[in-house]
C-alpha cells in the first residue's frame, strides 16, 4: 500500500506526540508521585454506616505527627462534616480523606485543588493531600448530580495556623514535634 | 410526515440530480421514506433538546432564571442530554447509515418489515423515555426520570425510562442487522470486490456498536429494569457505573464515526476533489473498532474501588485512540486541499480561499472538523489520568463534549442535511441564504460557549449544577486564570443563545425545503468520485471484518476481564444500594 511521504512524516509525528503524552502522565505518576484514587479505601455497607467504626462518628482524627485523617459521609445534600461547620485542619499538614456515601453517588471536590473524587455508595474514596503552610479557606462542592437539592450541597475546609489548631475531643494542642515538623519546611 | 403529502405540490417530472440522473429518492423510494422519518424524529429531538439547552444555560449562568426552578433544572438537563445524545444522534445516524449503505452498495433493504420494526422500536422507546422525563415537570404524569443521561444508580428513574432506553438500543441493533443483510446479499453478487467505502464504514461502526452496547444492555436489562420494578432490592453502584462506561466511551465514537464517514467520503467531493486515500480511511475505522471500547475506565479515573493499574492501561489505550483522529486530520485536509487546487486554488495557504465557503454543506462540515481538533486536545487533558484531577466533573467536561458531539457530530449532521435532504425528498434546498450563514452562527456561538466553559472548569466550577455561583451556607470562591468569572458567565449565555438561533435557522431551512415542490433538478448530486488512491492499493485484509471483530473482543476481555471479575467477587449485587427514586413533585410553572 502506497503512503505519501508527507503522510509518513505526519504519522511519525503523531506517534511521537502520543508517546510524549503517555510519558508526561507516567512522569506525573512515578516522578511527581500523583497517585490515583484506587481500591485501597475498601468497601462498606452503605445502609449500615451508623454501625461503622469510623463513619458512625465522622470527623478529624490525628494519625501521625502531622498527618490527619478525615472521615466524611456524603448524603443528600450535605457533607458531614463540612456543610454548616467547616472542617478545620492545621495548615501544612498531610491529610487523608476517607469519603463515602450513605445514599446516592456524590462528588467531593476541594475547589481549586486536585482533591477531587467520586463518592460511590459501597466504596470508600481514600485521598491523601498535603496542604500548604499558608492558612486558607477552601470551598468543597459536590460535583456529581445527586438529586433536586444538588446545588445546595457544599461545604468548607479551613486550614489554621498549627498553634491555633485543636482536635475536638482529643488533645487540645498538637504535640510540639508535630509543630516543629510543619515549621521545618517543605514536605 | 405523510399527512403533509396531500397539500404539497409535486411536479410531473421526476427528481433529478445536477447531472440529470434520477435522484436517490426516485431510485430508492422506500428507503428514502424511512430515512425521512428518521430525520424527522432526529430534528424534532434536536429542536426540543436545543430549547432545553438554552433554558438551562441561561439558568445556570444566572442570566435569566424566570423559566424554571432550580429543582426543575435537572429535569431540563436530563431532557437536554437524552434528546441530544440518545435520540437525535441515534435517529440521525440510522437515517444516514441507511442512505450510505443503500447508496454505496446500490442495493435496497432486503426486508421492508424489518425496517419498520427497528424504526418502531426506537420510536416507542423514545416516547416512553420522553414521557418519563417530562413527568419530572408535572404531577399529571406519574413517572419521573431526573437521573441525567448517565442515570447512575442508586438514583432511580421510573421503569419506563430504562425500558425506553433499552428499546432504542435494541432498535439500533436490528437496524444494524439490516445493513449487514443488505451487505451479505451484495456480497453474493460481488464475491471478489472490495467492500465499497461507505458501506465498510457503516459496517465497522455497527460492529463497534454491538460490542459497546453489551455493557449498557447488561446494566439496564439485568440490573436497572428488575431493580426499578422491585424484582431485586439492591444493585452495586460501582458495577453498574462500570458497565455504563464500558458503553459510555465507545458511544462517542458511534457519534463520531458517522461524522468521519461524511468527512472522508462527502467533504472531499464538496471541496471539488476526491478523497486522498481509501486505504487510510479503512485503517482509521479499523483502529476505532479495536480501540474504542477498552478505554472506558478513563471516565472513572477518580472512582474509588478500581485499582490504579487498570486506569493506567485505559490511559495508554486512550492516548493511542488519538492516532486515527490525527490520521483523519491529515487525510481530510489533504483531500480538501486537492479539491481547492482543482478549483484553481494555489499557494501554501492561499488554496483555502478557493474552497466553497458559501456552500453550507461544505462550510459546516469543515468548521465541525476544525472544532473537533480543538475538542481533541481538550480531550487529551481529560484522558491525562493525573492531570484529569484538575478538571474532573467541572464545566471543562461539557465544554469539551460540546466541541465533539455538540459540534463535530451535530454541525456535521446539520451541514450534510443541506446536501442529503434534497436527495431523500426530491426537493431543492429552501432558504439558501439562511443556510449559508447557519454553520458560521453555530461556530461562533460554540466558540464563545465552549471556550468559556473550559475556562470555568479550570477555575473549578462544577458541571451539572443549577446554581454553581451562589451556594448557601458555604463560601465557594473560584479563581479564574483566564478572564473574570462574571465574563465567563456572560459568554456562556450569549454563546448558548447564538447556538439556539443557529438551530432555529437550521429547522427553518429544513421546513422550507420540505415545503418546496417535489421533482425536477434538486440542485445537488449524490455521486461520490473515487479516491485518488483507491482500495486496490490497500491490503485486502482490511476488509476482513471478522478478524478485526475478534481482535476487538480480545482487547475488551483483556481490559475488562480482571476488573469486572474483581467487582463481582463480593457478589453481583453487593455492596448493594437500595433505590433512591427521583420524585421532585414540582409543578409545571406555566
Amino acid at each position: 500500500m502506497e503512503i505519501h511521504r508527507f503522510e509518513k512524516v505526519w504519522v511519525g509525528a503523531s506517534v511521537l506526540l502520543i508517546v510524549g503524552f503517555i510519558a508526561t502522565i507516567t512522569y506525573g505518576a512515578v516522578g511527581a508521585g500523583v497517585t490515583m484514587v484506587n481500591d485501597s479505601g475498601g468497601t462498606v455497607d452503605p445502609t449500615t454506616l451508623n454501625q461503622h467504626p469510623e463513619f458512625s462518628d465522622p470527623g478529624v482524627r490525628q494519625v501521625g505527627e502531622d498527618h490527619y485523617a478525615v472521615y466524611i459521609v456524603a448524603q443528600q445534600f450535605i457533607f458531614n462534616p463540612g456543610t454548616g461547620t467547616p472542617i478545620e485542619l492545621p495548615a501544612g499538614s498531610t491529610v487523608t480523606f476517607y469519603v463515602t456515601s450513605s445514599d446516592v453517588v456524590h462528588g467531593f471536590n476541594v475547589v481549586g485543588t486536585n482533591v477531587n473524587t467520586m463518592v460511590i455508595p459501597g466504596q470508600v474514596a481514600k485521598v491523601t493531600a498535603e496542604f500548604p503552610a499558608e492558612p486558607k479557606n477552601y470551598g468543597i462542592v459536590c460535583h456529581e448530580y445527586c438529586g433536586s437539592g444538588h446545588h445546595e450541597m457544599a461545604g468548607n475546609l479551613r486550614t489554621v495556623p498549627p498553634a491555633e489548631f485543636s482536635l475536638d475531643g482529643a488533645s487540645a494542642v498538637p504535640d510540639v514535634d508535630g509543630r516543629a515538623d510543619i515549621d521545618g519546611g517543605e514536605r | 410526515m405523510a399527512f403533509a403529502d396531500e397539500f404539497r405540490t409535486t411536479r410531473e417530472e421526476a427528481a433529478t440530480d445536477t447531472a440529470g440522473e434520477a435522484a436517490f429518492v426516485e431510485r430508492y423510494p422506500f428507503e428514502s421514506r424511512w430515512i425521512r422519518y428518521c430525520f424527522a424524529v432526529a430534528f424534532a429531538a434536536l429542536a426540543g433538546g436545543g430549547l432545553f439547552g438554552v433554558v438551562q444555560a441561561l439558568h445556570r449562568t444566572g442570566i435569566y432564571r424566570g423559566l424554571i426552578s432550580s429543582a426543575d433544572y435537572y429535569t431540563v438537563l436530563t431532557a437536554h442530554g437524552v434528546l441530544m445524545v440518545l435520540v437525535f444522534t441515534t435517529f440521525f445516524i440510522a437515517g444516514l447509515f441507511l442512505w450510505a449503505n443503500t447508496s454505496s452498495l446500490d442495493r435496497g433493504v432486503p426486508s421492508e418489515g424489518v425496517t419498520k420494526l427497528w424504526f418502531g422500536l426506537m420510536f416507542v422507546g423514545t416516547l416512553l423515555a420522553a414521557t418519563a422525563i417530562l413527568g419530572g415537570f408535572t404531577d399529571l404524569i406519574p413517572a419521573s426520570a431526573d437521573v441525567l443521561f448517565t442515570f447512575y444508580a442508586p438514583l432511580q428513574a421510573h421503569p419506563i425510562f430504562y425500558i425506553g432506553a433499552a428499546l432504542i438500543v435494541v432498535g439500533s441493533w436490528i437496524a444494524g442487522a439490516n445493513y449487514f443483510r443488505t451487505f451479505f446479499a451484495w456480497r453474493k453478487d460481488h464475491p471478489d470486490e472490495r467492500i465499497p467505502l461507505q458501506s465498510f464504514m457503516v459496517l465497522v461502526t455497527m460492529l463497534m456498536w454491538y460490542i459497546a452496547t453489551l455493557g449498557v444492555a447488561t446494566e439496564v436489562v439485568v440490573f436497572l429494569i428488575p431493580w426499578s420494578l422491585g424484582f431485586i432490592d439492591t444493585v452495586d453502584p460501582l458495577l453498574t457505573r462500570t458497565l455504563f462506561w464500558f458503553f459510555g466511551h465507545p458511544v462517542v465514537y458511534f457519534w463520531l464515526m458517522p461524522a468521519y464517514l461524511v468527512w472522508y467520503t462527502i467533504l472531499p467531493k464538496l471541496s471539488g476533489g476526491q478523497l486522498f486515500s481509501d486505504g487510510l480511511a479503512r485503517i482509521v475505522f479499523v483502529l476505532f473498532l479495536l480501540l474504542s471500547t477498552p478505554v472506558g475506565f478513563h471516565h472513572q479515573y477518580v472512582d474509588p474501588g478500581i485499582p490504579e493499574g487498570f486506569k493506567f492501561v485505559a490511559m495508554t489505550n486512550t492516548m493511542f485512540l488519538l492516532l486515527p483522529s490525527l490520521l483523519t486530520a491529515f487525510t481530510v485536509v489533504a483531500s480538501m486541499e486537492h479539491g481547492a487546487r482543482q478549483r484553481g486554488g494555489s499557494g501554501y495557504v492561499g488554496w483555502l480561499r478557493a474552497l466553497p465557503w458559501g456552500n453550507p454543506a461544505f462550510s459546516g462540515s469543515a468548521l465541525a472538523g476544525l472544532m473537533f481538533a480543538a475538542g481533541g486536545f481538550s480531550g487529551m487533558i481529560n484522558a491525562g489520568m493525573n492531570i484529569n484531577y484538575l478538571i474532573h466533573n467541572t464545566l471543562w467536561v461539557p465544554g469539551h463534549f460540546h466541541l465533539t458531539v455538540g459540534t463535530a457530530f451535530a454541525l456535521t449532521a446539520m451541514a450534510i442535511s443541506y446536501w442529503l435532504v434534497p436527495q431523500v425528498t426530491g426537493r431543492r434546498l429552501g432558504l439558501r441564504s439562511v443556510a449559508a450563514v447557519q454553520p458560521y452562527t453555530w461556530f461562533i456561538g460554540m466558540l464563545l460557549m465552549s471556550n468559556a466553559m473550559h475556562r470555568a472548569g479550570l477555575a473549578g466550577v462544577p458541571r451539572r449544577t443549577a446554581e454553581p455561583y451562589q451556594y448557601q451556607g458555604a463560601e465557594i470562591v473560584y479563581e479564574s486564570a483566564f478572564g473574570s468569572i462574571s465574563g465567563i458567565r456572560v459568554q456562556i449565555a450569549v454563546g448558548s443563545v447564538l447556538l439556539f438561533v443557529a438551530l432555529l435557522m437550521f429547522l427553518a431551512v429544513m421546513w422550507d425545503t420540505y415545503m418546496n415542490t417535489r421533482g425536477g433538478d434538486i440542485g445537488v448530486s449524490g455521486e461520490i468520485p473515487p479516491a485518488l488512491s483507491g482500495p486496490e492499493h490497500s491490503p485486502k485484509v482490511l476488509d476482513n471484518l471478522w478478524l478485526w471483530t475478534a481482535i476487538a473482543v480480545v482487547l475488551v476481555v483483556l481490559a475488562y476481564g480482571l476488573p469486572l471479575s474483581a467487582m463481582l467477587q463480593d457478589g453481583v449485587l453487593s455492596p448493594g444500594s437500595p433505590g433512591f427514586p427521583v420524585s421532585l413533585g414540582s409543578l409545571w410553572p406555566f
